[in-house]
């Protein structure tokens, strides 16, 4: 009998805690509004590579790197890294662990991934079968573009509903109690929600039911209310999605107005041609590793909800005519501990 | 739910009918009739280069499409195309040029992936289903003449 978990939240005991976090972006990213919050922001989108995968692939590299650099580490002293993004097969993160040579769990949650990754982290952690963890996610525009759409070149006019993949990643070193300053204490691990949405140029309606879903969930679970919560922050639910999904826990009593944000939509402003905002496992990995992390732990953010929010679809699917399923999930930081 | 029943998702839909923001119509159409205005206008000026040299119309249009398409390719090339389909939408994509995108975009994508699977494979991913339908589209159409006219005619 699971004494530790109620409903889709597990309670973790210490609580894990997050040792550092790296957040590295290309240069669309490190243009916008939280262009200060990010450790390192790439000029170009290639990075000298011969392709945009192995340039993703050495921006979540990099991302690792850093992180580990701020919490004094070396390589070898992580015990698992828990990676994934949205190329075919997961190369991007497969690739970073053929360099780190430590044992290596891909995931995939397409931009759910950064907060699957620091749950699996956490519970490794909490169940005492790592000292520390990294959790890491990226995207990169161009791979996704070229494996969802089109060639990177070939002109077309996007939807008004159409998100920008973003290219960042991130990376999140999680150790034991008491190592960190920064606590993982709940996760709640989403269920697969599709409401019927086919539209994968508007993704943010086909996720917004899941990250309701999630999020009643964690309230329900943990007996918590929203004035619990610094903010509640969704990954990527865009213009679109993310006041549907306010509208959605409004319609289930749960009202987060004032403390209700979406990284899509902090990622870039209005004149960078975004459309509804960012999407991208990078997105939520960076805004959480960049921006969120050091306001969590320069204590201007007490308790955070990061809730990562994933359309599962692939271009076949999308094909072959299925709805999008959506895939939430949540983690609970908080700062101080 | 995870997977609720009709009723359900299509009140959904009309919620996110209501959130979701329209395509901006007015600027679209005129984007498109700029865009495309202006490109024609290009092709006309080539046109009308190749005639002030002295080549009769029947065969100044094939060099006038050429110069087109090498216009499309390079402005494809130099990253510029894409900027122009963006607000020309359909007055980008219908001229020659856009064709000559559709092709060289592919070609520059799938170079990394080698000649033969990379850009061999994936040259005609976007032009492919455009010729396959033109062509059928044009065998129904001929079909279609020779039964009314009985191939008589030109």
């Amino acid at each position: 009998m699971a004494t530790r978990r109620k409903g889709q939240t597990l309670f973790f005991a210490g609580p894990p805690t997050i040792l550092a976090t790296a957040a590295v972006v290309g240069p669309r990213e490190g243009a916008g509004p939280l262009a200060g919050w990010f450790d390192v922001v790439k000029p170009d989108r290639l990075l000298g590579q011969k392709s945009w995968e192995l340039a993703e692939s050495k921006m979540a590299e990099e991302a690792v790197d850093v992180a580990l650099a701020k919490a004094g580490l070396q390589r070898r002293e992580i015990d698992v890294l828990l990676a994934g993004d949205l190329l075919n097969q997961i190369i991007a993160s497969s690739f970073v662990a053929r360099s780190l040579d430590i044992p290596y769990v891909g995931l995939y949650g397409a931009c759910s991934t950064m907060a699957e990754a620091v749950a699996l982290g956490a519970v490794l952690v909490d169940g005492g079968y790592a000292d520390r963890v990294c959790a890491l996610s990226s995207s990169h525009h161009d791979t996704a573009e070229r494996q969802y759409r089109y060639p990177v070149e070939f002109g077309s006019q996007r939807p008004p509903t159409a998100q920008w993949t973003a290219t960042a990643a991130g990376a999140a070193v999680v150790g034991p109690p008491g190592a960190g300053r920064v606590g993982i204490t709940h996760a709640t691990l989403g269920r697969v929600v599709d409401w019927g949405r086919k539209d994968p140029f508007d993704m943010g309606s086909a996720m917004a039911p899941a990250a309701a879903d999630t999020i009643a969930a964690h309230f329900r679970d943990t007996g918590r209310s929203p004035e619990d919560y610094d903010l509640v922050v969704t990954g990527d639910l865009a213009a679109v999605g993310h006041p549907l999904t306010h509208d959605l826990l409004k319609e289930r009593g749960l009202d987060l107005e004032g403390r209700f944000v979406d990284c899509g939509r902090m990622l870039y402003d209005e004149t960078q041609d975004a459309h509804a905002g960012a999407s991208g496992c990078g997105c939520s990995a960076a805004v959480f590793c960049g921006y969120l992390m050091r306001n969590l732990v320069e204590g201007r953010f007490k308790r955070v909800l990061l809730v990562a929010t994933g359309a599962l679809h692939s271009p076949t699917s999308t094909q072959q005519g299925e709805t999008i399923p959506c895939v939430a999930h949540a983690i609970a930081v908080e700062g101080g501990s | 739910m995870a997977r609720p029943d009709r009723a359900t998702t299509e009140k959904y839909a009309r919620m996110v009918a209501r959130h979701a923001p329209r395509p901006p119509l007015l600027r679209n159409v005129l984007g498109a009739f700029l865009v495309g205005g202006a490109i024609c206008a290009v092709g006309q000026l080539v046109l009308g280069l190749l005639l002030a040299r002295g080549l009769p119309l029947k065969e100044a249009t094939t060099p006038t499409s050429t110069i087109m398409i090498v216009l499309g390719a390079l402005l494809t090339g130099l990253g510029v195309y894409d900027e122009v389909s963006k607000r020309g939408g359909m007055g980008a994509a219908l001229p020659i040029t856009g064709f000559a995108n559709s092709i060289a975009a592919p070609a520059m994508e799938f170079r990394r992936e080698g000649l033969v699977l990379g850009v061999g494979a994936r040259l005609f991913t976007i032009a492919g289903p455009v010729i396959v339908f033109a062509v059928a589209a044009a065998l129904v159409v001929a079909g279609f003449r020779m039964l009314v006219t009985g191939g008589a005619g030109n």
